[in-house]
């Protein structure tokens, strides 16, 4: 490193942290492939970044720092392997493998990583996202494992003690290796079904992160950053993949409302209310740009529609701008796609934009009998909001109110009961 | 986390830049935008293309290029990290292409960070 003699031990240790984690998937990766165990390969890793702290503060970053890593920890196991009687078999198998390389071992591993490395990660995030593993451990295992993040730092993410996020990723890895469950990418059979499980992980993650964006403690907002890496990632392994593309557009746009959606007293402020100009134009072009990509690949999928309707809010520089009766018309694509009663309110407020609150009010009525909806605070607001525009004032307010003893937001709760207020006026 | 990189060049030997290095140049750009870390960058066409809009003593100036510095700004890059160090390392790596695939090259990459909103965050 250029530097390095101005540095500290802490300014050293956190550059080698920095580029683990630029490194670790990929070398975690490459090393699952080789022993065929996720929990090996991560420990192994692990032992070759402490060498590097080690090593690297006094000899300087190695030139392909990835590479280092990886052969450090090959060496790791080989020398585990060496140790342990109960490994016998594993080192025979992978010994064999090794030796048989050991001498071009760094020429060779360059060239290894560069030809395998897209697949090995690909086969380590279809890994850790399989659907075998319980959503809360796929989580763990997938920030973990792709995202370099500790044990303590996926705790604060998600407000749950360390020990509780230490179990759940040891408890994947078990069950990962109890079930031999294989790395490898899912057979084409299975591979709708392994995506969407995959997806709907990384789509966790973000939503974990923008449910949180006020406040003081950045790490859970940077889960948002953390998911769109990760959709970015994808990307470029799976560049045909419409729905790939379509999560990362979903995401981006969305993201890209963050700086406008809380007031400074950590309220929130309603999309149509929302300062526009404050929306992050850089996501809006480059989620703009991904969901161009996907409409290109294919037929939307579900996450397709869910951009193309975010991309009607940000393609409009007023609200009065927005292409309510196209956003109504994908509300319908997207029902028929994945019917919900939740898409289907949507659908009542676009359409309500659209064609007028009496239409959208129709729909929202032939909701007030889903059991998925009882207590869903957003009803009750939806129906409020319609009524008002109809001039139905009082029917409104009760409705605000009812909203409002459904919500367990307390600002939400104050922002309906003011709109109550305001239709008694 | 956002950082804008900009590289500057102080000295750099006559003809073209090398096919090696830029070969280079696009491939660490096309790994670190599957990293997920690059999400914008570009060349700058030399500042004889352009001007600059000053304000001195009261006084608004417009001028065409090529500017006076010795250094040209020559691109810039935008990167979405987790740290200035991760920016960092990327910026070396970018750097370190220029010192081994262009003998006699000189210049410099300053690594800023972009304002973001954790910056107009509420008061907690």
């Amino acid at each position: 490193m250029l530097y390095a003699g101005r540095m500290t031990v802490a300014d050293s240790h956190r550059a080698v942290e920095a580029v683990w984690r630029i490194e670790s998937a990929r070398v975690i990766a490459a090393l699952a492939r080789m022993v065929n165990d996720i929990g090996l390969a991560e420990e192994l890793a692990q032992d070759a970044l402490v060498a590097a702290l080690e090593e690297w503060p006094r000899k300087g970053v190695p030139d392909n720092p990835g590479a280092w890593l990886t052969l450090a920890a090959k060496h790791q196991a080989l020398d585990q392997f060496r140790r342990r009687d109960t490994y016998q078999r594993k080192l025979q198998q992978i010994g064999r493998d090794m030796e048989l390389r050991q001498e071009s071992a760094e020429a060779e591993l360059d060239e290894a990583l560069d030809d395998h490395i897209g697949d090995d990660l690909l086969r380590l995030i279809f890994t850790a996202c399989h659907p075998e593993l319980p959503a809360e451990g796929r989580l763990a295992l997938t920030l973990r494992l792709l995202g370099g993040l500790s044990t303590a730092e996926i705790a604060r993410a998600f407000l749950v003690p360390e020990p509780t996020v230490g179990q759940r990723i040891s408890r994947a890895k078990r069950t990962l290796a109890d079930k031999r469950i294989p790395i490898e990418l899912p057979p084409p059979a299975e591979l709708p079904a392994r995506l969407a499980s995959l997806l709907e992980v990384i789509y966790l993650i973000f939503n974990e992160g923008y449910a949180a964006t006020a406040g003081d403690d950045w790490i859970r907002p940077s889960l948002c950053q953390e998911a769109m890496r990760l959709g970015r990632v994808l990307v470029g392994l799976m560049p045909a993949e419409p729905e790939v593309h379509g999560l990362l557009a979903l995401m981006e746009i969305q993201a890209s409302r963050i700086p406008a959606r809380t007031a400074r007293d950590g309220s929130p402020i309603l999309l149509l209310d929302q300062d526009r100009s404050r929306w992050d134009r850089l996501l809006v072009r480059r989620g703009l740009a991904a969901l161009r990509r996907a409409e290109e690949l294919g037929t939307l999928g579900p996450y397709g529609l869910q951009a193309a309707i975010a991309a009607c809010h940000a393609r409009a520089l007023t609200p009065e701008a927005t292409d309510w009766e196209r956003m109504a018309a994908l509300y319908r694509l997207l029902a028929h796609l994945t019917p919900s009663p939740i898409v289907e309110l949507n659908r009542a407020v676009a359409v309500g934009m659209a064609y007028g609150p009496e239409r959208g009010l129709e729909i929202a009525d032939g909701l007030r009998d889903e059991r998925a909806l009882r207590e869903y605070a957003h009803l009750p607001a939806v129906r409020g909001d319609l009524l008002a525009k109809l001039g139905r004032a009082e029917e409104a307010a009760a409705e605000f109110r009812r909203a409002a003893g459904l919500t367990r937001n307390v600002r939400e709760r104050d922002l309906f009961l003011e709109r109550a207020a305001a239709l008694c006026r | 986390m956002r950082y804008l990189v900009t590289l500057k060049v102080n000295a750099q030997p006559d003809g073209p830049p090398p096919a090696d290095l830029m070969e280079a140049i696009f491939k660490l750009g096309q790994e670190a935008t599957e990293a997920g870390a690059l999400l914008d960058n570009s060349g700058l066409a030399p500042s004889s293309e352009g001007a600059r809009v000053e304000v001195s003593g009261g006084r608004l100036t417009v001028s065409d290029g090529p500017f006076a510095e010795a250094k040209e700004l020559i691109s810039y890059a935008l990167y979405e990290v987790r740290s200035k160090e991760e920016a960092v390392e990327w910026t070396t790596r970018f750097v370190k292409l220029h010192r081994d695939l262009w003998p006699g090259w000189e210049g410099e990459s300053d690594v800023l960070r972009l304002f973001g909103p954790e910056d107009f965050a509420p008061p907690a």
